[in-house]
C-alpha cells in the first residue's frame, strides 16, 4: 500500500484533461461537425492570410544584400519577443486558474498525490492552456521562415527545438510568480490583483511599442546613415530574452551557419527554470493553496452614482431599473471585466496617435484621400468597436448562465432582459464611438459634410455591432465558464467578429459611392444628386437596423427555448 | 394551488417525466420524494417554468402555465438545489433584486428583506458581497429570496442542503405556517425524516413516473408492511440499499 502513495503517474493526473479535450472538441455537441468545418476553414483562411504575408514581405528581405536576413532576424525577434510577453501574462493568469482555483484540486491536494508530479500535471496544463494561441500564430510565421530561407527537411525540427523551450520558460516563471503573489496577498483578492497587474501590463508594452514607433524601421531613410541603420539592426533587441536566443537560433539555422549556443541557453534555462520552480512550489504551495481558499472579497460601498442612476431610471419601472443596476454592479464589482477598460483606454490612445501621425498633408494629398481616409477611419473606429463588443456586450448572457434559474423562474420576459442588456452596454459604447470618430476626424481636418456622414454613420453601426453582439452570445453562449476574460475568445466571439466585420465592410460600400459623387460635384460646383445619396444613408440606415433587431429577435427566441 | 395534468418530459428517446398528474390543494406541504434521477428535479424545474414541458399542463394558482406564463410566475417562489446566485452583490442588494423582477419596491421590500435575513441569522451579512457567503448562507439567501415577493406557491427542490440545525428547524417553522395561512409547497427531499414530519401528503416518483401518492398512512397501506417511511420508501421503489451496500463491502 505504502508503496503506491504519491506514485500516480503524471499521465494519469492528467488523464481526465486529455478525456475532457477529446469528448468536447469544440464546446457543445450541437452542430458540432458545422462548428468544426468553419472552425477548419476560418484557421485555414487566418494561416494563409498571416504565411502569404511573411512568405512575400521574407522574399523581399531575400532580395536586399547585407541587410535583408538582418531585418528578417529583427522582425522574427520583435515577433518572438511580443509572444514571449504575451506569454508570461498569459501564464500568470492561467497559473492562478490552474494551481490554486481549479476544481479538481480538492480531490488532487486530498489525494496520495506527491508535490512533484502535481507540479508537474499543473505546469503541462498551464503550458498548453496559454500556449495553444501562441503556437497557432507562430505556425504559419515559422513555415513562411522555413519555406522562403528554404530551411531544408530538418527546419521542423530545428523550430520545433526552439519552440518548447520558448514555450516553457514562460509556463514555469508564470506558475512561480503567481505562486509567490497567491501568498503575498491575501486569498482570492490575488486574482483581482493578477487582473489588474496583467492588463497594465499588457497596456504598457502596447505603448511602449507605439511609441517605440516600430515603422521607423521600414523607412531607412529617417536614419542619418547606412551604417547607423545596420547597426542598429545588427544589435540584438533584448540579448538576455530567450525570443532573442530562440531567433538567434533559427535565423542562424536558415543562414547556413548554425549556432549551438542558442539552442544550449534556451534548454538549459527552461530546464533550470522549471527546477526552480518545482524547488518554489515545494516551499509555498501547501500555504498558497491553503490562503487561496479563504473566502472573497466582503465589504463594498455602496456608489453615489448607483442611487443616482436608481432615480434616474425609475420612471421606466421597477423591473428595468434593477436590471440596469444589477448589469452596472456586476461589471464594476468584477476587476477581471472593468480591468478591461484600462486595455481598451490605451488601445484608443493609440489609435488616435495613428491617426495623429498619419502623413496627410503635403504632396499628393488629393481631394480623393481626403474623403477615403475619413472612410477608412470609420472601418478602423468599427473594427474597434467590434471588439470592445465582443468584450463586454458578448459575454452577457453566458455569465446569466448559472443564475438562469432565478430569471427563467420569475416572471421576467426575455424580452426585458436582452434590452436591459442592450442599452446597458450601447450607450457607453455609442459615447465611446462618437468621440472616437469626432476626434479623429478633427485630426484629419474633415468638412463638415464627412463629419455628419461619419457620425451618422458610426451611431448606425454602434447600434448593428450591440445588436450582433448581444444575439452571438445568446447563439453561442459559455454557460459554464469560470473566466469572463475568455470567452470573447470563443468560437462565438470569433464568429461574431467576423460578421461585423462583414456588416462594417458593407455599409461603408453602400455609403461611399453616393457620398463621393455627392462630394465630387460639390467640389466641382456641379448639383450633386442628393436622392442618391439619402437612398445611399436609407439603406446603410435599412442594413444597421436589421443586423440590430434581428439578431436580438434570434436571441429572445433562443433564451425563450433554453433549458438551464 | 398546484395542478399537473399528463406532465411529460423526453429528452431524445429517454423520457424523465412520464404523464404524472397531481393536484396539490391550496394550504398543503406536499412532499416529492424518489431515488437519484428518478425525476423530481425536472418535475420541479418545470412547475418553476425553467424547461419546458414535452406535453401535459401545469397550472399555478389557477394560471395556466404555458397560456400565461408571466402571470403564473408572479404567483411562484422557486428554491433550486443548487444556490447559485450573483457573486457580486451584496445580500440585500440580490433581495431587492429579486423583488424588482416581480415588479415590487420600496421601504415595505427593504424592511421585509431585512425581517428575512435576520430570520436566518444573515443581518450582519446583509451589506456583505454574496462571494464571501458560505453554502449555507446562500441557501438561506436563496430561500429568504423565494419569500420576499409573498408568493402564493412556492416550489423547493432539497431545502435542507447545507444548512445548520438551527437553519433547518427555522425553515421547517416558516413551511409549516406558510402552509396554515393558505399557501402551498411542493418539496423535494431525500430527507425522510423531514418529509415525515413536515408533509401533508407525499408522492413517490421512480423513472419518471408516481409509484405511489398519499398521506404516511395511506403509502404504509399501499406498502403494505408498514413501518417507516424509509422502509416504505424502499419497498416502493425496490431498492436493494442495505442488501447492496454489504455485498460491496464484503467485496
Amino acid at each position: 500500500m505504502s508503496a503506491f502513495l504519491g506514485d500516480v503517474s503524471l499521465l494519469h493526473l492528467l488523464s481526465p484533461k486529455i478525456l475532457t479535450a477529446r469528448a468536447k472538441p469544440l464546446g457543445e455537441r450541437e452542430n458540432r461537425a458545422g462548428r468544426l468545418i468553419l472552425f477548419t476553414l476560418i484557421g485555414g483562411i487566418f494561416w494563409l492570410f498571416v504565411f502569404g504575408l511573411l512568405y512575400r514581405l521574407l522574399k523581399y528581405f531575400r532580395g536586399i544584400p547585407e541587410i535583408g536576413a538582418l531585418l528578417a532576424g529583427k522582425l522574427l525577434g520583435l515577433m518572438l519577443v511580443s509572444l514571449f510577453g504575451i506569454l508570461i501574462l498569459s501564464n500568470i493568469v492561467t497559473a492562478l486558474s490552474s494551481f490554486f482555483l481549479a476544481k479538481d484540486l480538492d480531490l488532487l491536494v486530498a489525494a496520495p498525490v506527491d508535490w512533484l508530479r502535481l507540479y508537474g500535471a499543473k505546469l503541462l496544463e498551464t503550458a498548453v492552456n496559454s500556449s495553444w494561441m501562441v503556437v497557432l500564430v507562430a505556425t504559419p510565421v515559422l513555415t513562411a521562415y522555413g519555406i522562403s530561407y528554404e530551411g531544408g527537411l530538418l527546419y521542423p525540427i530545428i523550430a520545433i527545438g526552439a519552440m518548447i523551450p520558448f514555450l516553457f520558460i514562460p509556463a514555469a516563471i508564470g506558475s512561480a510568480v503567481t505562486l509567490l503573489l497567491v501568498n503575498i496577498f491575501p486569498a482570492r483578492r490575488t486574482r483581482d490583483i493578477l487582473s489588474v497587474i496583467a492588463v497594465l501590463a499588457a497596456a504598457g508594452v502596447l505603448l511602449i511599442f507605439r511609441l517605440v514607433r516600430p515603422e521607423r524601421l521600414a523607412r531607412p531613410e529617417g536614419f542619418r546613415s547606412l551604417v547607423e541603420f545596420i547597426s542598429v539592426l545588427r544589435t540584438p533587441t533584448s540579448p538576455l530574452m530567450p525570443s532573442e536566443w530562440a531567433a538567434q537560433g533559427i535565423m542562424s539555422w536558415l543562414r547556413e551557419d548554425p549556432e549551438i549556443l542558442p539552442f544550449y541557453l534556451l534548454w538549459s534555462t527552461a530546464a533550470a527554470i522549471v527546477v526552480f520552480g518545482a524547488l518554489l512550489h515545494r516551499w509555498l504551495y501547501t500555504s498558497g493553496f491553503s490562503k487561496s481558499q479563504e473566502s472573497g472579497e466582503r465589504w463594498v460601498r455602496q456608489g453615489a452614482i448607483g442611487k443616482l442612476v436608481g432615480r434616474m431610471l425609475t420612471p421606466w419601472g421597477v423591473m428595468r431599473r434593477e436590471l440596469v443596476l444589477k448589469e452596472m454592479r456586476l461589471f464594476f464589482r468584477d476587476t477581471t471585466q472593468w480591468s478591461q477598460l484600462i486595455l481598451l483606454t490605451v488601445l484608443v490612445v493609440v489609435y488616435v496617435f495613428n491617426i495623429k501621425f498619419l502623413p496627410l498633408r503635403g504632396e499628393g494629398i488629393t481631394f480623393f484621400l481626403r474623403n477615403v481616409i475619413p472612410f477608412v477611419n470609420l472601418v478602423l473606429a468599427g473594427f474597434v468597436l467590434a471588439s470592445i463588443a465582443a468584450r463586454f456586450i458578448f459575454p452577457g448572457i453566458s455569465l446569466e448562465g448559472r443564475t438562469l434559474w432565478l430569471l427563467r423562474s420569475s416572471p421576467l420576459e426575455m424580452r426585458q432582459l436582452l434590452w436591459a442588456k442592450f442599452w446597458v452596454g450601447t450607450l457607453p459604447l455609442l459615447v465611446l464611438a462618437l468621440i472616437l470618430v469626432f476626434a479623429t476626424d478633427v485630426l484629419l481636418e474633415v468638412n463638415s459634410f464627412m463629419m455628419w456622414v461619419s457620425v451618422f454613420t458610426i451611431t448606425m453601426m454602434t447600434f448593428a455591432i450591440a445588436g450582433l453582439a448581444l444575439g452571438f452570445g445568446a447563439l453561442f453562449p459559455k454557460f459554464n465558464t469560470e473566466n469572463a476574460a475568455q470567452i470573447p475568445t470563443s468560437f462565438g466571439g470569433l464568429i461574431l467578429m467576423m460578421a461585423s466585420i462583414a456588416l462594417i465592410g458593407t455599409v461603408i460600400v453602400v455609403e461611399a459611392r453616393p457620398v463621393f459623387r455627392y462630394a465630387g460635384a460639390s467640389l466641382v460646383g456641379t448639383q450633386p444628386s442628393v436622392v442618391e445619396l439619402w437612398v445611399g444613408f436609407a439603406l446603410s440606415a435599412g442594413i444597421c437596423l436589421a443586423a440590430t433587431f434581428i439578431p436580438i429577435r434570434i436571441a429572445i427566441s433562443r433564451m425563450k427555448k433554453l433549458e438551464r | 394551488m398546484i395542478e399537473l395534468r399528463s406532465l411529460t418530459k423526453r429528452y431524445g428517446s429517454f423520457t424523465a417525466v412520464d404523464s404524472i398528474d397531481l393536484t396539490v390543494p391550496d394550504g398543503e406541504l406536499f412532499g416529492f420524494l424518489g431515488p437519484n434521477g428518478a425525476g423530481k428535479t425536472t418535475t420541479l424545474r418545470m412547475i418553476a417554468g425553467i424547461l419546458q414541458p414535452s406535453s401535459g399542463t401545469i397550472h399555478l394558482a389557477g394560471i395556466d402555465l404555458s397560456q400565461d406564463p408571466m402571470a403564473a410566475k408572479a404567483k411562484l417562489g422557486f428554491i433550486p438545489d443548487r444556490p447559485f446566485i450573483y457573486e457580486k452583490l451584496t445580500g440585500a442588494e440580490f433581495l431587492r433584486f429579486v423583488a424588482g423582477l416581480y415588479g415590487q419596491d420600496g421601504s415595505v421590500i427593504e424592511h421585509r428583506g431585512r425581517e428575512l435575513m435576520a430570520l436566518f441569522d444573515l443581518e450582519e451579512w446583509a451589506d456583505e458581497l454574496v462571494e464571501s457567503y458560505s453554502h449555507g448562507m446562500r441557501q438561506k439567501l436563496i430561500i429568504s429570496s423565494a419569500f420576499i415577493h409573498r408568493p402564493e406557491v412556492i416550489v423547493v427542490d432539497e431545502p435542507m442542503v447545507g444548512l445548520d440545525p438551527k437553519a433547518a428547524r427555522i425553515l421547517k417553522d416558516l413551511f409549516r405556517e406558510y402552509v396554515r395561512r393558505g399557501h402551498t409547497i411542493m418539496m423535494s427531499t431525500h430527507t425522510l425524516e423531514v418529509a415525515e414530519t413536515l408533509c401533508d401528503r407525499i408522492a413517490i416518483i421512480q423513472q419518471g413516473k408516481i409509484r405511489a401518492t398519499g398521506t404516511i398512512d395511506d403509502l404504509r397501506k399501499e406498502a403494505t408492511g408498514g413501518g417507516g417511511l424509509e422502509e416504505i420508501f424502499l419497498k416502493l421503489t425496490g431498492e436493494r440499499a442495505a442488501r447492496d451496500a454489504m455485498e460491496v463491502l464484503d467485496a
